[in-house]
């Protein structure tokens, strides 16, 4: 809320002196951000006077219409000002800058030529001054404010600081000169006068006389008061001391009636709402909108209603959207001289709602969703008819009441539970003396005390809000800093453990690690060819963008459009990987009814809210486009391919202890002759090789990119490891080589060898692969070692095992010995 | 045939002046076959010891053995030199200008974010606390209602939240990682110390300091007699290990719907105050909500955005150079070593 300071000054006794960081402060301290303070007039430097419109003379030769007026200075003799406005008329009064003054934007007066006229000064409106936003026209003063020549400065109270506070959602009663006066007072320890207190309400007589009250529907409002008035005087005009205060906390100054009722709900906090009452049919009562359809707002805007709105309406028909806007047809107008002037203390919910269901947020709802003072319906109705009274020359017709205001309900406090709670030593004293600065009434003969609440604090319910109140009011600087130790054998976590040595080893091998955006379109989905349950996404019921609207079933689509990005800054050596959830839309899901909070769930709703929760497998993903090892001064680079990928993929499983399979696949969006499928147990756990060719040329991807996926939360956790044998003989080495036919795999014929050449066999590795050998046929060649554990082998005995290997190759693989 | 003493010495002293003025290995390997090997006068001289006389030959043998020896230090001495002169030689040859760039793999890094979690991890592992995770995709009730955020509370609206379909299983992209709070109260007995890093999700458009995918790291504490000195002290200890020791902190009174006191933390960082995040008392409705008795224990949490920490920290000016996995921002931060 944007406050000046002049005005919080009428009820806290603010030191003269005080710098704007010394405002800030004290609003901080107590728990109010401040979002800006503005020394309003700062910038701008007089002579700014009070002159009245002497003469008009309109040139119309120009693209827009101009004036040339005369105006009387209080100089003697008429100056003349080129004016672009046309809002004010011979014998006005306006603002006027002359020459020698600055305008804020170091925008400096002088006299000048133009338009082919001299223009001897300016004159202005409000936002030139930097004063509002207002820049329909030139400010035209209310006759008689002042005389000729007088200094505008401080005829408009100009130079003052306005605040923005930023109001949390628990203190409704600071949005109001009323409760921001009371805190600042509270923080800079001066004097404070409750505003509240200064009217007398119980002047205006309760009777029959003018619209009656009625609360329909008692659920939604506590109190209803209804106050006319008559005779209002329709041409008096808004004081400037009122409309200045109203523009400072960012309002409008609209009509006498209107600002009245703003001014009462900004210095309150209450909004106010004036009907006018010869539009009323019969009495007005709060109640639900039912069967009404529409409803048109004083915006000109046809609302549809929902039979929940909540609405204030006469015999007839609804007269507003209850403590939201008013009606078109029940607003006042410039001939309204007799007005019901109504202040409800609404159900905040239903405020709350009514605001949200028409997307309409005033500053009327603002205050009233926050749940404003119960006892201000009765106060600041009758301020407003003071002030219609005392400005627009009205008279109290008579006062309708319904309800009773509810108070907070008086608790016990143990004022022990202070220092309990917040670790700080803070005497009884000093507790009772901060509850009372922020308005409870604390009876504290015997423990536990009797606290009350002040009346706009329904927030006080438990002990824990009257400690956070003391300990604004002491600061919360007063709180020692102390250390607490948690629980011996805190660790990481089994699966955390692996997923930071996966993404560890990964930055080793050169993979840059990306955190992308989990929101993909059907078309991903539909180019990369996935189908099955990597199709069956769910969708966001509100995205940022209509184009991404689903949650990835797979990390390759964030990962791909990384990709896309780099390489469209300039980069054709690129490898990413990220490590996170993926979403899958797979099983029923449970349809969770509202499940109460007073207490731990029961064990059944404790396992609806559970399994309501899909399984969100974790990924390692990782894609490669052109070369990890990249062309350098002394080597072309290295390409990295299809079996790089498997290795990275196959690598990872390694790390984590467990032993893998790999199977030839077509998984989407893989090459379907160039993916592996690597299992563990018997089951996919990842795919691995160069990615589809139709794929990559639709991203514009260079050819032959790769990528591996590993679904890290589906590996088991292997039992601890058992260190194998360091046999230290001499090894012997054998080579072997074979030709199979071209569709052997190697995985087997590698396979066959083992099973040949008995239990010595310590390594067997593929050296060379050699695809001429023969129509139809490839040369595989492997190095076999042999190790035994208590003597150097004889070259008779290791021949005799690659005999023994080729012989089951031969068997198995129908493998020729090539010699 | 036999030689005079004053013959053996000339001999040797050939041979001396023959080794040193050896200007290579080459020439001295011709050396040592003229004058050291079998056909050298020398060694000729020391075979033909058996043709003298008894008496004769122990003193004469004697001035023959010395003068080899001379001769054969005197090669060893030089070969030394030599080789010594050739290796150096071979070894300038062979000098490469090292400023050549070495040869490696495409560099790799993980992301600042990654470095920065398993930094705070660690810090609280030290501390005590378990590091809890829990689902992105999260039920409402874990996400606001066991957090006393009630339904018409303005964040669970679709301006702030992101809601998935279908409506009735009343799942949200989780807005912060509180849910994992309730889940381990939910899970487990008081003492609990934990911290919960994750991403969470808010609606809000990407700028250069908004994000709708971020990261947090919430802290919760629950045992007896925690109190809001206790939250004091952790923060202040997280930022030091954060920010350095210097940093300072300040609590500013606020309001969350799941803390009572609740606090907005502040460090004071390059010449001013910089909003880190939200902390206070556990609300006891949110102990209640998950079965924790509030006349036995309370507790403290805190939470705070990743990315504005690792901004502060790092002078990152702008939010998409976190989202958009440029590999030169992870290059950058490498394996985050020391």
């Amino acid at each position: 809320m944007k406050v000046p300071l002049s005005w919080l000054r009428e009820f806290a006794a603010i030191p003269e002196k005080i710098s704007a960081e010394a405002i800030d402060q004290a609003f901080v301290s107590i728990g109010f951000e401040v979002e800006s303070i503005v020394p309003q007039g700062v910038d701008l430097i007089g002579p700014l006077v009070v002159a009245r419109v002497e003469s008009i003379e309109e040139l119309k030769e120009h693209k827009k219409p101009i004036r040339y007026v005369g105006l009387d200075c209080g100089e003697g003799t008429l100056r003349f000002v080129i004016c672009g406005a046309q809002n004010f008329a011979v014998g006005d009064l306006v603002v006027a800058a002359l020459p020698g003054a600055v305008l804020p934007g170091n925008f400096a007066i002088s006299a000048r030529e133009t338009y082919g006229k001299i223009s001897n000064g300016m004159i202005c409106s409000a936002r030139e001054l930097g004063i509002s936003d207002e820049h329909a026209g030139i400010i035209v003063l209310p006759e008689g404010v002042a005389s000729i020549g007088a200094d505008a400065i401080s005829l408009l109270e100009i130079n003052d600081l306005i605040i923005d506070v930023a109001i949390n959602p628990d203190r409704g009663y600071a949005l109001s000169i009323r409760g921001l006066a009371r805190e600042i007072a509270a923080s800079l320890k001066v004097s404070y006068t409750d505003p509240a207190l200064l009217v007398d309400p119980k002047k205006y007589e309760i009777n029959k006389k003018g619209v009656t009250a009625k609360i329909e529907d008692a659920s939604a409002a506590s109190v209803m008061y209804l106050r006319t008035i008559s005779d209002f005087n329709v041409s008096a005009k808004t004081p400037l001391w009122m409309s200045r205060r109203i523009e400072k906390c960012g309002m409008r100054s609209i009509s006498l009636a209107v600002d009245i009722t703003n001014y009462v709900m900004l210095e309150l906090g209450q909004p106010l709402h004036a009907f006018d009452s010869a539009k009323i049919d019969g009495g007005l009562q709060i109640r639900r909108a039912g069967s009404e359809k529409t409803f048109t707002t004083l915006d000109g805007q046809v609302r549809k209603l929902s039979p929940e709105d909540l609405m204030v309406a006469d015999s007839q028909r609804s007269m507003a959207l209850a403590g939201t806007m008013g009606g078109l047809d029940s607003e006042v107008t410039a001939s309204t001289t007799s007005i019901a002037l109504e202040a409800v203390r609404f159900n905040p919910m239903d405020v709350a709602k009514n605001s949200r269901r028409h997307k309409l947020s005033s500053e009327a709802s603002r205050r009233l969703e926050r749940a404003v003072d119960p006892s201000l319906a009765e106060i600041a109705s009758a301020r407003g008819v003071d002030l219609m009274v005392e400005l627009g020359g009205a008279k109290h017709l008579g006062t309708s009441v319904d309800g009773t205001p509810i108070f907070p309900a008086p608790l016990e406090f143990d004022p022990g539970y202070v220092r309990e709670l917040l670790g700080a030593d803070i005497s009884d004293h000093i507790v009772k003396e901060k509850l009372e600065v922020v308005g409870a009434t604390v009876v504290a003969t015997t423990i536990p005390w009797t606290i009350t609440p002040p009346t706009w604090r329904p927030d006080l319910l438990t002990g824990p809000d009257v400690v956070e109140e003391v300990a604004r009011m002491v600061g919360y600087d007063a709180i020692p800093s102390h250390l607490p130790i948690g629980k011996a054998g805190a660790a990481l976590s089994p699966f955390q453990s692996r997923k930071r040595t996966v993404a560890q080893s990964l930055a080793v091998q050169g993979f840059s690690e990306t955190y992308n955006y989990p929101f993909i379109s059907q078309a991903m989905i539909d180019s990369l060819g996935f189908v099955g349950d990597r199709a069956k996404a769910f969708r966001l019921a509100n995205p940022m963008s209509e184009e991404f609207p689903l949650l990835r079933t797979h990390l390759l689509p964030g990962l791909l459009q990384a990709a896309v990005r780099n390489q469209s800054r300039g980069f054709k050596d690129v490898a990413l990987f990220e490590i996170g959830s993926v979403f899958r839309d797979t099983v029923q899901l449970p349809k969770v009814p509202a499940i109460p909070t007073d207490k731990r769930p029961t064990p059944a709703n404790l396992d609806l809210i559970y399994s309501s929760v899909p399984g969100q497998p974790v990924q390692v993903a990782g894609l490669v486009l052109g070369k990890l090892s990249p062309k350098n001064w002394s080597a072309s680079g290295v390409e990295y391919t299809w079996s790089d990928a498997i290795g990275a993929a196959a690598r990872i499983i390694e790390e984590t202890g467990n032993t893998y399979e790999i199977v030839a696949s077509d998984f989407a969006p893989w090459h379907p002759g160039r993916c592996a499928e690597l299992r563990v147990d018997g089951k996919a756990v990842a795919h691995a090789g160069e990615l589809h060719p139709r794929v990559i040329s639709a991203l514009g991807l260079p050819d032959r990119s790769c990528s591996f996926v590993v679904v890290l939360s589906a590996l088991p956790y292997v039992a601890t490891l058992r260190a194998p044998q360091i046999w230290t003989m001499p090894a012997a080495s054998q080579d072997i080589s074979l030709i199979v036919d071209s569709g052997t795999r190697s995985l087997d014929v590698e396979s066959a060898l083992r099973s040949g050449a008995g239990d010595l066999l310590e390594s067997i590795t593929l050296f060379d692969r050699y695809e001429k050998a023969g129509e139809g046929k490839v040369s595989l060649a492997f190095t076999m070692v042999f190790r035994a554990s208590d003597r150097t082998l004889t070259a008779e005995e290791v021949t005799g095992y690659r005999e023994a290997a080729g012989a089951k190759a031969i068997e198995i693989c129908k493998a020729q010995i090539r010699s | 045939m036999s030689l005079s003493v004053k013959d053996l010495q000339k001999a040797a002293d050939e041979a001396l002046s023959a080794i040193e003025g050896a200007p290579d290995l080459d020439a001295l390997k011709q050396v040592k076959i003229e004058f050291i090997g079998d056909k050298s006068a020398l060694a000729k001289a020391s075979q033909s010891l058996g043709t003298l006389p008894q008496d004769e030959r122990a003193e004469f043998g004697k001035v023959v053995g010395a003068q080899r020896s001379k001769v054969s230090s005197a090669f060893e001495a030089r070969l030394l030199v030599l080789e010594a002169e050739r290796d150096e030689r071979a070894l300038v040859e062979e000098r490469v200008d090292v400023t050549l760039p070495g040869r490696k793999i495409l560099k790799g890094g993980l992301h600042p974010l990654t470095i920065l979690t398993n930094e705070i991890s660690d810090l609280f592992i030290g501390l005590g606390y378990r590091v809890a995770e829990g689902p992105e995709l999260e039920s409402e009730w874990l996400n606001f209602d066991a957090l006393n955020i009630p339904a018409d509370h303005p964040a669970r609206t679709m301006q702030d939240t992101f809601f998935v379909e279908p409506l009735d299983a009343r799942l949200v992209m989780r807005t912060h990682t509180s849910p994992v709070q309730v889940r381990t109260m939910l899970e487990n007995q008081p003492p609990i110390y934990v911290i919960c890093p994750g991403r969470t999700y808010r609606a809000d458009e990407l700028d250069a300091t908004h994000t709708p995918v971020f990261s947090q790291v919430e802290g919760l504490v629950v045992d007896r007699g925690i109190t809001m000195a206790d939250l004091k002290g952790t923060l202040d200890h997280f930022a030091r290990a954060m920010f350095g020791p210097e940093v300072k902190t300040r609590l500013r009174p606020s309001f969350f719907p799941f803390t009572e006191p609740s606090a907005e933390v502040d460090f004071f960082f390059n010449g001013r105050w910089i909003e880190w995040g939200g902390c206070g008392m556990v609300n006891q409705k949110v102990l209640r909500s998950a079965g924790i008795d509030t006349d036995i224990y309370s507790g403290f949490a805190f939470g705070m955005g990743l990315e504005r920490t690792l901004m502060v920290r790092h002078g990152i000016t702008d939010m998409h150079d976190i989202v958009e996995g440029d590999l030169r921002f992870s290059q950058a931060f490498g394996l985050g070593a020391k």
